[in-house]
């Protein structure tokens, strides 16, 4: 946890006149972090993208990009960082050295470096081989990857990657997860997306906005310890008033054939309890596992609640 | 400043990859030169009726004076992707996320477009140029008209390239920054018209009024700084409206 703190967002607001996209919104990026944006689509993900990369000015709060706030200083705070967006910002009568070079320019690269940035982004990307076709008669991947490729050509500590795997097939997205796995070792990342595995597969830390508010920012890891749910199955019937009354256990429901399912309190874990009682009472526990929540259950819960007291 | 350079050269590059400005070339050079040879014929057929015009005068005054009204036409054509595509194509991004100002990616754009600018001014100055073996030239005069004309055009290109910041579609980038230079233009109509009050002003106001002295010969700093200031306003306008963008 000591290192170092490379985004700080601290109460960001975006409204578009009298439409909130996003409200009060803390964010902080640490070194070597890849941090999950989930949400359904118009949640304020990109908003939130835009506000950090400086394409859109909040309407209130304040941004620091390595201690350098983005309002105040925006040219040398834009230096560290990285932005892919949806649509990948490509001249497509450019080849693709052409286009990289001329990101490469506007980044303020020496021009003895360039040379080597160029062919570190490409091999990073898989370009190597397309270096000098036009980026107009590339796929839509490989027009993807010249996205990315333009995001950390300059080695940023901090690479923004909007929906990256947007409108690939399914190896693509393969490798373009490969990648971003990849990009974690040495840069921070921001990914945002709605596809949940891929959230779960390359990310450390998720935060999912729900109408532009953050309604869940957890570590993936907490996640898998947590345990959400118990189920229990015994030999005979237990009393399901019992049942209710044992340590650590905020509510039980029969899922028929002896089998319970429990929702446990906060505090405790009333699995030891639960052998107990069993024990005490007689009732032959056959069965007992937690359940861990998925990342789909927590974001079905959490977004479609907000759906429904919206509605 | 090396990001306006590099903003520059990109944007010039991707001018000539266009077949539009292969296209407007074309035309530009097609059309000027048909009038270039009109006007040599019935210099020829007049030879010696009139001592006191010289062959200077009619390229410098009569092929620079029409080159303006086609000019006028055509640098809405080229201005208008500048901004407006950039936009329609989501490729802004790239310019507004890096570390380079609001006026370092106009400055590079405009640029961009003074190199297409030099290059019709190269093709104008051949016409004269290929009668310098045969006659004596009046270099001065003709200097002074090509002097104008990139005036001219640098004006079109801000206004066009303020225009361009303006929308997404660049075909109501060209309408629109036409329509604008046109007025600008013509503006000079209310000089003539005695009701209207301080009809001076609008004369001195008129894009084509300035260039009427440089036509004539007449190298004046007025008029030069008159077109530095009409393209550093709407260079200016231009870094307002991408600011107000992301506001």
């Amino acid at each position: 946890m000591a290192s170092e703190v490379l985004i700080q967002a601290r109460g960001l607001t975006r409204r578009y006149g009298p439409t909130v996209a996003v409200e009060n919104l803390d964010l902080t990026l640490r070194q070597g972090e890849i941090l999950g944006l989930l949400g359904p689509n118009g949640a304020g993900k990109s908003t939130t993208m835009k506000m950090l990369t400086g394409n859109l000015a909040p309407s209130g709060g304040e941004i620091e990009i390595k201690g350098i706030s983005l309002r105040e200083n925006p040219k040398a705070a834009k230096r560290h960082l990285g932005y892919l967006p949806e649509q990948p910002p490509v001249y497509p009568e450019l080849t693709v050295d052409e286009y990289l070079r001329f990101c490469a320019g506007l980044h303020g690269l020496p021009a003895g470096e360039i040379g080597a940035a160029l062919d570190s982004a490409k091999r990073d990307c898989g370009l190597t081989e397309v270096g000098g076709r036009l980026i107009g008669n590339l796929s839509k991947g490989y027009q993807q990857r010249v996205g990315i490729a333009q995001a950390i050509l300059h080695r940023p500590p901090v690479v923004i990657l909007d929906e990256p795997t947007v409108g690939l097939d399914p190896i693509q997205i393969r490798e373009i997860r490969t990648l971003i796995a990849e990009l974690g070792k040495t840069y921070s990342v921001i990914v945002s997306s709605h596809i949940l595995p891929e959230i779960q597969a390359v990310c450390g830390r998720v935060m999912i906005i729900a109408r532009g508010r953050v309604v869940y920012h957890e570590n993936l890891s907490a996640l898998q310890d947590q345990a959400a749910q118990i189920i229990a199955e015994f030999r005979r019937t237990p009393d399901i008033a019992e049942l209710g009354a044992v340590l650590g256990v905020a509510a039980v429901e029969g899922m028929g054939e002896n089998r319970y399912r429990f929702t446990p309190t906060t505090e405790v874990d009333p699995r030891e309890s639960i052998v107990e009682a069993s024990v005490r009472n007689g009732w032959g526990l056959i069965e007992l596992h937690a359940q861990n929540r998925s990342l789909e259950e927590i974001f079905v819960e959490l977004t479609s609640a907000d759906l429904r007291s919206a509605a | 400043m090396s990001a306006v350079l590099s903003i520059a050269r990109t944007e010039w590059r991707r001018i000539f990859l266009s077949p539009l400005a292969w296209a407007v070339l074309a035309v530009v050079q097609f059309i000027v030169g048909f009038v270039f040879i009109n006007l040599l014929l019935q210099y020829a057929a007049a030879a010696g009726s009139d001592e006191s015009m010289g062959v200077s005068d009619y390229i410098g005054g009569s092929l620079y004076g029409f080159a303006t009204i086609l000019l006028l036409l055509v640098m809405p054509l080229m201005t208008m992707r500048l901004f407006a595509e950039e936009r329609k194509n989501g490729s802004i991004t790239l310019l507004f996320s890096a570390p380079v100002s609001l006026t370092e990616i106009v400055l590079g754009k405009f640029l961009g477009v003074l190199g297409f600018i030099a290059a019709v001014i190269v093709l104008l100055a051949l016409m004269p140029l290929s009668l310098a073996g045969a006659t004596h030239l009046d270099w001065g005069r003709i200097a002074a008209g090509l002097t104008g004309l990139f005036l001219l055009m640098m004006s079109f290109a801000s206004a066009g390239l303020f225009v361009s910041s303006c929308t997404r579609e660049p075909t109501i980038a060209a309408v629109m920054s036409f329509g604008l230079l046109l007025v600008i233009w013509l503006i000079n109509i209310l000089a003539f018209n005695d009701s209207v009050p301080f009809k001076e002003l609008f004369g001195y106001l008129s894009l084509i009024d300035h260039f009427e002295s440089l036509r004539r010969g007449v190298f004046n700093s007025a008029d030069v700084i008159y077109y530095l200031l009409f393209s550093g306003l709407f260079l200016s306008l231009t870094v307002l409206r991408l600011d107000i963008e992301r506001a």
